[in-house]
């Protein structure tokens, strides 16, 4: 029965991911909704964050869009509805963060981090280098070495 | 030494930036409309609809505009605190009903009292939008000329009433 239960629960989930599939476009004008959707992708939806307008089903995001398509009918570009739902939602709405000081770290903290790391391993692969200095044998080691040498030719020859 | 103290270094600053992580509150989103004038409306009242109400008419006054549903699992729990809040008299609350039926927030307000000086209704939710409302409820503080000083995404809670809003209240009716 638990099993039957649990069974249930799991097809459900995929019947849920079957649906939740992107918001269809409803209004007659295919050429605006297009736009609409195509806009609503570079934007975040503020209450399931992970997802753009276009992928969610929010209520808020289902009015945001309105606004847009409402906005794009009114002859607005896309650069003004933007500029309309920075000014009240914040830069956070932009899916793609845009580059300025406030966000400097991300973009470039990568890349920092890397060149940390380079130069982290040059330093260390220098001093390894630095620590195994090549010194010439002494006249007594070389005249051992030749002779360890010759011991071990003549095992090996007999 | 510094193979032990590099490490241990770099651990501490990790541990830091998880700590700070963890207590931060993805859901909040820092709003561009903090110390902007507070959109102008014009709505008609929950109670009255054949009477407006407008931001415009708050010139002079510190007050609270609270974003709230029938429908917001959040607001009920926030509802009490409110009524609460209203009581001490400390600054006038006024309600935003976001896209609600009217009969729903009626009785809404008639089963739990009406903490609100007034509400208004946004039936399309129009007005929620131009305030960035993303997660009802949420509460503006707006200050004497219209401009808004603070926004609380979330329930006020008693922390946030005695330590944010109160002191802030108090320095703007100054």
């Amino acid at each position: 029965m638990k099993r039957a239960a649990l069974i249930l629960m799991l097809f459900s989930c995929l019947s849920l991911s079957i649906v939740a599939k992107e918001a269809q476009p409803s209004a007659a004008d295919p050429v605006l909704e297009e736009r609409v959707m195509k806009l609503s992708r570079e934007l975040r939806c503020l209450v399931c964050q992970n997802e753009t307008l276009a992928d969610s089903r929010a209520d808020l995001a289902e009015d945001l869009r309105g606004q847009i398509r409402e906005q794009m009918k009114a002859g607005k570009s896309d650069k003004e509805i933007i500029a309309y739902l920075t000014d009240r939602y914040g830069k956070f709405i932009l899916y793609n963060p845009p580059v300025d000081p406030t966000t400097y770290l991300l973009w470039f903290g990568p890349f920092i981090l890397l060149l940390a790391g380079l130069l982290f391993l040059f330093r260390y692969l220098k001093q390894r280098r630095d620590l195994i200095t090549e010194q010439p044998l002494s006249a007594d080691e070389r005249r051992r070495a030749e002779a360890l040498l010759k011991t071990a030719q003549g095992k090996e020859t007999a | 030494m510094s193979r032990f103290v590099i490490p241990l270094v770099l651990f501490v600053v990790l541990v830091v930036f998880l700590a700070v992580g963890l207590r931060h509150d993805p859901h909040e989103i820092p709003s561009p409309l903090i110390n902007k004038p507070a959109p102008a409306f014009q709505l008609s009242q929950l109670k009255d609809p054949s009477k407006n109400f407008s931001a415009g008419e708050m010139k002079g006054k510190v007050w609270l505009l609270n974003v709230w549903a029938s429908w917001c699992f959040s607001c009920r729990e926030e509802h009490p605190l409110l009524l609460e809040y209203a009581r001490s008299g400390a600054v006038p609350i006024y309600g935003l009903n976001s896209k609600d039926k009217r009969e729903d927030a009626l009785s809404w307000l008639g089963e739990l009292g009406d903490p609100y000086v007034l509400s208004v209704s946004d039936l399309d939710g129009r007005v929620g939008i131009d305030y960035g409302v993303y997660g009802a409820p949420e509460t503006y503080l707006i200050d004497r000329n219209g401009i808004i000083r603070f926004k609380q995404v979330g329930p006020v809670t008693p922390d946030i009433w005695t330590e944010k809003i109160l002191p802030m209240v108090k320095e703007l009716n100054k």
